[in-house]
C-alpha cells in the first residue's frame, strides 16, 4: 500500500486584483520527501505556502494536510516564515519564542508553560545548535542563530512536515552551508518542504524539485529540468553548482 | 505652598491616587502599543473620544460614559474593518480620528448653552479629578490586569507574530479586538488625566524607556508602571507648586526623560 501524502494539492487557483498568482498547482508531498519549489521572486510561492496553510482561501481547488482541512491539521505543520516578516526588535527571549510555537495545544486559563514545555523547548534549541542562547534576548543574536530559533520555534511541536519559505535570504554564505547541513539531519526524521527564489540551494539532500511560476512545472523526482526551468523563468538559467558533490541538471537528451 | 501642606488636601491625594492608577493601565497596556506598532490606532481612538463626549454633553449624561462608548466602538470599528476591507490600517485610523473629532465638535454646537469644562477633557485637570472616577477607573484597571494576566502569552505571540498564531490555532482576530477594546479602556482613563490630545505621549513614552532596559515584556510592563508613576507624581507636583497645567507638565517631565534616555543611548554607542 502507498502511504498517503501529507501535503496533497489539487488544481488550485488563485486570483489577487484581477491577476491569476497561482493557475492549477497541482502538488503532492509525501512523507520523506525534501521537496524544494523553485520560483522566480511574484511566481506566487508565498502565496502558495498560504493558501496550503489556510490563510488566504484559493477560488478553486483543494488542499489537503495530512489528509484533512489546512484549519483542522495546520498546527501539525512546523511553519517557518520568511526571515524578514520578523520585527526581532521585540522584547522575547528565544526561550518564550521557541515556547509559543506549544501555545495552540495549551489548554486551561492561563496557558501556564510546564517544565516539560521547557525541557522540549530546550530540545528544539539543542537539535539547532544554539541550546546556549535559551536565555538570551532574540534582538541580542546574529541574522543565522535568530534564522535557527524560529525553526526550533516550528520544531518544539515535534511537527512533521517542515514548511520554510525562502530559508537563505538574509544569511551569509557560511551560515548558509551550516543551515543546509542542520536542515540534512533534520531531513532523516521529517518531511520537508522549501520555497525559494535561490536555484543554487538545490543541494544534495533534496529529493523533488518543482518550479512555480503561476504554473508548477514539476516531474516529481529530484531532478531539474530545462523545461522546468523555461517554464518558471521564461529564460535558459546557468545553474552553478557551489561546489556540491553532484550536478543537479541533467543535460536532456539530444530529442525525445 | 510646600510640598508637605499639599499632601494634606484631599483633591491632592486623589491627583496622586488617579496618577497611580493611569500608570498601572498605562504600563501593561502601553507596552503592547509601543512593541505592536500601534501608537497611531492609540491617537485614532482617542480623538474618537471627543464624539463621546460631545454626545454626553448632548444626552445630559456623564461625558466619560459617552467616551467609553466612542473609544470602544472606534477600537472595534478599526479591527473589523481592517479585517473586512482591504483598507490600510492607516487610512481607517485618519477616517475614525477625524470623524469623532467631528461628531464632537456637532453635538457640543448642539447642545444649548457653553461646555464648561471641555477644555479638562482636552487637555485633562488631574487635580480635578472626582472621587467617583477615581472608582471607575479602579474597575477599569482591574479589568484591564486580569484580561491581560489571562492572555498574556497569546497575546505576546499574536503581538509578535500574527501570521504564526494563525497557523498554530490561536483566535487571532479576537485577541486583536480584546487588545483593541482594552486600548480604548486605558484612553478612557488617561483622558482624566493628560486629556485626549496628549494620550498617546503617556501611552507611549514610559513603555518605550521601558524597552531600552529590558527584552522581557513583564518586565518591560513593570519598569513603565514604576516609570509611569514617577512622571505623574512628579507632574502633579510640578503643576501644583508652579501653577501651571498639569497634564501638560506630566508629557513634559516624560519626554524630557525619554529624550535624556535616548541621548544617553546615542553617546554610549559610540
Amino acid at each position: 500500500m502507498k502511504a498517503a501524502p501529507v501535503i496533497e494539492v489539487e488544481d488550485l487557483w488563485f486570483k489577487r486584483n484581477g491577476e491569476e498568482i497561482l493557475q492549477g498547482i497541482n502538488l503532492r508531498v509525501m512523507p520523506g520527501d525534501v521537496y524544494a519549489i523553485l520560483g522566480p521572486n511574484g511566481g506566487g510561492k508565498t502565496t502558495l505556502l498560504k493558501v496550503i496553510l489556510g490563510l488566504i482561501p484559493p477560488d478553486r481547488g483543494t488542499v489537503r494536510i495530512l489528509g484533512g482541512l489546512p484549519s483542522e491539521n495546520r498546527h501539525l505543520l512546523g511553519y517557518v516564515p520568511q526571515l524578514h516578516t520578523f520585527d526581532f526588535h521585540y522584547p522575547i527571549s528565544v526561550r518564550e519564542m521557541v515556547l509559543s510555537g506549544l501555545l495552540g495545544r495549551k489548554t486551561g486559563i492561563f496557558k501556564m508553560f510546564t517544565t516539560a514545555d521547557m525541557a522540549l523547548a530546550d530540545k528544539a534549541l539543542a537539535t539547532m545548535g544554539i541550546g546556549h542562547l535559551t536565555g538570551r534576548a532574540i534582538r541580542d543574536l546574529s541574522g543565522g542563530e535568530q534564522q535557527r530559533a524560529v525553526i526550533a520555534r516550528a520544531l518544539v511541536g515535534d511537527p512533521q512536515v517542515l514548511l520554510l519559505d525562502e530559508p537563505t535570504v538574509f544569511v551569509d554564505a557560511p551560515t548558509e552551508t551550516q543551515f543546509y547541513d542542520i536542515l540534512g539531519n533534520l531531513a532523516r526524521t521529517i518531511t520537508i518542504v522549501l520555497v525559494t527564489h535561490d536555484i543554487g540551494v538545490v543541494v544534495s539532500h533534496v529529493t523533488k524539485v518543482a518550479c512555480l511560476n503561476r504554473r508548477l512545472f514539476t516531474h516529481d523526482s529530484r531532478e531539474l529540468t530545462e523545461d522546468m526551468i523555461q517554464g518558471a523563468y521564461y529564460c535558459p538559467v546557468d545553474i552553478i553548482a557551489h561546489g556540491h558533490p553532484h550536478r543537479v541538471l541533467r543535460p536532456h537528451p539530444p530529442e525525445e | 505652598m510646600t510640598v508637605f501642606s499639599l499632601l494634606g488636601y484631599t483633591f491632592f491625594q486623589n491627583a496622586l491616587i488617579a496618577g497611580v492608577l493611569a500608570s498601572i493601565a498605562c504600563g501593561i497596556i502601553g507596552t503592547f502599543v509601543v512593541i505592536r506598532r500601534m501608537v497611531a490606532i492609540s491617537g485614532g481612538i482617542s480623538h474618537a473620544a471627543f464624539g463621546g463626549i460631545g454626545l454626553g454633553y448632548f444626552l445630559g449624561i456623564e461625558p466619560l460614559l459617552g467616551a467609553l462608548g466612542f473609544t470602544i466602538g472606534a477600537a472595534l470599528t478599526m479591527g473589523e474593518l481592517e479585517q473586512r476591507t482591504e483598507q490600510h490600517m492607516d487610512t481607517l485610523i485618519g477616517a475614525i480620528w477625524a470623524t469623532g473629532m467631528a461628531l464632537g465638535i456637532l453635538f457640543i454646537y448642539l447642545t444649548p448653552g457653553f461646555a464648561p469644562d471641555l477644555f479638562g477633557y482636552l487637555f485633562g485637570n488631574i487635580l480635578l479629578v472626582p472621587q467617583g472616577d477615581l472608582l471607575l477607573m479602579l474597575v477599569l484597571v482591574a479589568v484591564i490586569v486580569i484580561t491581560v494576566g489571562i492572555l498574556l502569552n497569546d497575546l505576546v505571540a499574536v503581538t509578535f507574530d500574527q501570521e504564526y498564531a494563525a497557523v498554530i490555532n490561536l483566535p487571532v482576530e479576537r485577541l486583536m479586538l480584546v487588545l483593541l477594546v482594552l486600548i480604548a479602556l486605558t484612553v478612557v482613563m488617561l483622558i482624566q488625566v493628560v486629556g485626549i490630545i496628549l494620550v498617546i505621549a503617556l501611552l507611549t513614552l514610559p513603555a518605550a524607556i521601558s524597552r531600552e532596559c529590558t527584552a522581557q515584556v513583564k518586565t518591560m510592563m513593570l519598569y513603565a508602571i514604576l516609570l509611569g508613576i514617577a512622571f505623574t507624581t512628579t507632574g502633579i507636583f510640578l503643576s501644583a507648586l508652579l501653577n501651571i497645567p498639569s497634564g501638560a507638565t506630566i508629557i513634559l517631565v516624560s519626554a524630557a526623560v525619554y529624550g535624556s534616555v535616548l541621548v544617553k543611548k546615542r553617546l554610549a554607542g559610540r
